[in-house]
């Protein structure tokens, strides 16, 4: 499978990346040279095999319901690049 | 007092017990050759202050004699790992001057057992790249040159401070993590001693995330010991990591000296590549044949699903990649670009804060996870990595305790000579390392050799899961076969 310059760019809209025209063929490029290495997956044969969900076998680790942590409003928004109180500032969202 | 950092962690330990040395001086020692080791780019953030501060209050705790396994030494950490009150970057534009409110459980962990703080080491940026070129803050240089040669050449990637740093003699060791080779690569490169535990052993919590289900982190050090003292810091159960496993850390240096005889090593086949150097391949009969004399028996295995690991690799790191870094928003923290929408603040902050490598493989991990790609990429790539593991999972099966490979395909190579056109050329460094963090297991790369240019070269041993101290053991007789490498001082 390879990809068009269309679907680079749909690919970096998903991505929230902006991408500038005349960096879309370079893109497509590399990109392709990717798709076109794992190509070589295809010719395995994984029938009847279940997909990798955690690497080392063991229990889901389950913790206790309760509060133990918090209170550090401070902490949350010290390296935040505007803020007002303690909220995280973003343009307009909803007109 | 310069001399002080030639010595090995565990001859720093003995220094600092009988009294021979303070951790201030020993730390001094290391500040003043970080200073005038400048030119490799090891560091991209040194604290001298704290690292004093540290050093003293350590002192302290040493006449009274009240001092942790890693009392006075000090060490270099990885810029992937968070630092409290210290500005911790993964060397990416995108966390701008980001100042953790928090530690990293395993720096907590080396802090609670004595270790010195030096400053914070270059990586690739968000650990990916093999070369340490990816870096926002420009490539390391390796303290290793060919035999008469002035090029400077890459100390591998993603820890390739860390790597260089420790054979600079910068520091006694370092943090490095781990996920495709970036311990091993560049501990191979550099003639140091580098371990990728098995997935679980360390707390990956506090560390800035690449590929969550292959990350895990390691030291790196000068001897095999030094790897050994530095792993039982590191290791343990963290309640604030799901996935690490609650098991006792084993007191690692006690598997040091320890008898090989009996233990069955395997040597796959499918490693033995087409257009290897004959040098790698003299490198692994080598290694083979100090590991006999030693007792072990080698034998010849198969782990048919080799060739595969790298693609399944490039598929699984990426997509888990797009997921992770989607945190980076220009929001919370970091960087931020403006833009008339949110949307549009996003798009310019990501573009702006990642480099290249970077975006090349968040946008690779979105289309391999966008719809109706899922399956023939992602979950295909999943059911091959099982593939894989299962190939080692026989292999241990048959009786076998360890897997003896090359550690990397060649020795290091100059800055900007690999993968400028084709992505694929850079990543094929990590051929054999990748395998390992498919599968989860224990790998340790040891220094073994040098090439025909004077470059050294690295060995691989895998382990079955938790049997770090099975690796520890052969590695050590490895490095007393090969002896140490330590390269000549041009900077």
């Amino acid at each position: 499978m390879s990809v068009d310059a269309a679907t680079v760019r749909r690919i970096a809209h998903l991505a929230r990346i902006a991408v500038s025209e005349d960096e879309v063929p370079h893109l497509q490029g590399e990109l392709n040279a990717m798709l076109a290495f794992v190509e070589q997956l295809s010719e395995v044969n994984v029938e009847g095999v279940e997909p990798m969900t955690s690497v080392t076998p063991m229990q889901m680790k389950k913790r206790q319901d309760v509060v133990n942590d918090g209170e550090i409003a401070d902490d949350i928004v010290a390296n935040a690049p505007a803020t007002e109180g303690h909220f995280f500032l973003v343009p307009k969202v909803v007109e | 007092m310069t001399d002080l950092t030639s010595l090995t962690l565990a001859e720093a330990r003995k220094g600092l017990a009988d009294k021979t040395f303070t951790s201030l001086e020993l730390t001094d020692a290391h500040l003043s050759a970080i200073e005038a080791a400048r030119v490799l780019n090891a560091f991209v953030m040194e604290t001298p202050d704290r690292a004093r501060d540290m050093a003293k209050a350590v002192d302290e705790k040493i006449a009274k004699g009240d001092a942790g396994p890693l009392a006075g030494i000090p060490l270099g950490i990885k810029d992937l790992f968070a630092t409290k009150g210290v500005r911790t970057t993964a060397c990416s534009k995108i966390l701008g001057n980001f100042v953790p409110t928090y530690e990293s459980t395993i720096t907590s962990q080396l802090w609670r057992d004595g270790a010195v703080m030096l400053g914070k080491l270059n990586n690739d940026e968000f650990a990916m790249g093999s070369a340490n070129e990816t870096s926002c803050f420009g490539p390391v240089a390796n303290p290793w040159r060919r035999d008469g040669s002035n090029t400077t050449l890459v100390p591998g990637g993603s820890s390739g401070g860390s790597a260089s740093a420790v054979a600079a003699l910068l520091c006694m060791g370092a943090t490095a993590t781990d996920t495709g080779g970036s311990i091993r690569q560049p501990a191979a490169f550099t003639a140091t001693v580098g371990i990728k535990p098995t997935y679980g052993r360390c707390s990956r919590w506090g560390i800035v995330a690449f590929a969550s289900s292959l990350d895990q982190a390691g030291p790196i050090a000068r001897s095999t010991r030094d790897a050994a003292m530095l792993l039982r810091s590191m290791a343990g159960h963290d309640p604030k990591d799901t996935t690490s496993v609650d098991i006792a850390v084993p007191d690692y240096e006690a598997a040091i000296g320890k008898s090989v005889k009996g233990l069955r090593i395997g040597i796959p086949k499918e490693y033995r590549l087409d257009g290897m150097p004959a040098e790698i391949e003299k490198l692994w009969s080598e290694g083979a044949a100090w590991l006999k004399a030693a007792g072990a028996e080698l034998v010849e295995v198969s782990l048919p699903h080799t060739k595969y690991a790298l693609p399944a690799y490039y598929i699984v790191a990426p997509a888990e990649a797009s997921s992770n870094l989607a945190r980076y928003d220009g929001v919370r923290y970091g960087l931020r670009e403006q833009g008339k929408s949110i949307t549009e603040l996003y798009e310019n902050t990501r573009a702006r804060g990642f480099g290249a490598e970077v975006r090349r493989r968040v946008m690779i991990g979105t289309y391999v996870l966008s719809a109706g790609y899922y399956d023939a990429y992602y979950l295909r790539a999943q059911k091959v990595r099982t593939l894989i593991k299962k190939d080692f999972e026989d292999c241990f099966a048959k009786g076998v305790n360890a897997i003896l490979t090359p550690a990397t395909p060649s020795a290091a190579f100059g800055i900007g000579e690999k993968g400028g056109a084709d992505p694929v050329e850079m990543y094929l460094n990590d051929i054999f390392t990748v395998t390992v963090n498919m599968a989860g297991l224990p790998g340790i790369a040891v220094p073994a050799g040098k090439d025909a240019q004077g470059l050294p070269l690295g060995l691989q041993l895998i382990g079955r899961p938790f049997d770090e101290e099975t690796l520890f053991s052969l590695s050590e007789v490895i490095e007393q076969a090969a002896g140490r490498f330590t390269p000549a001082r041009w900077w």
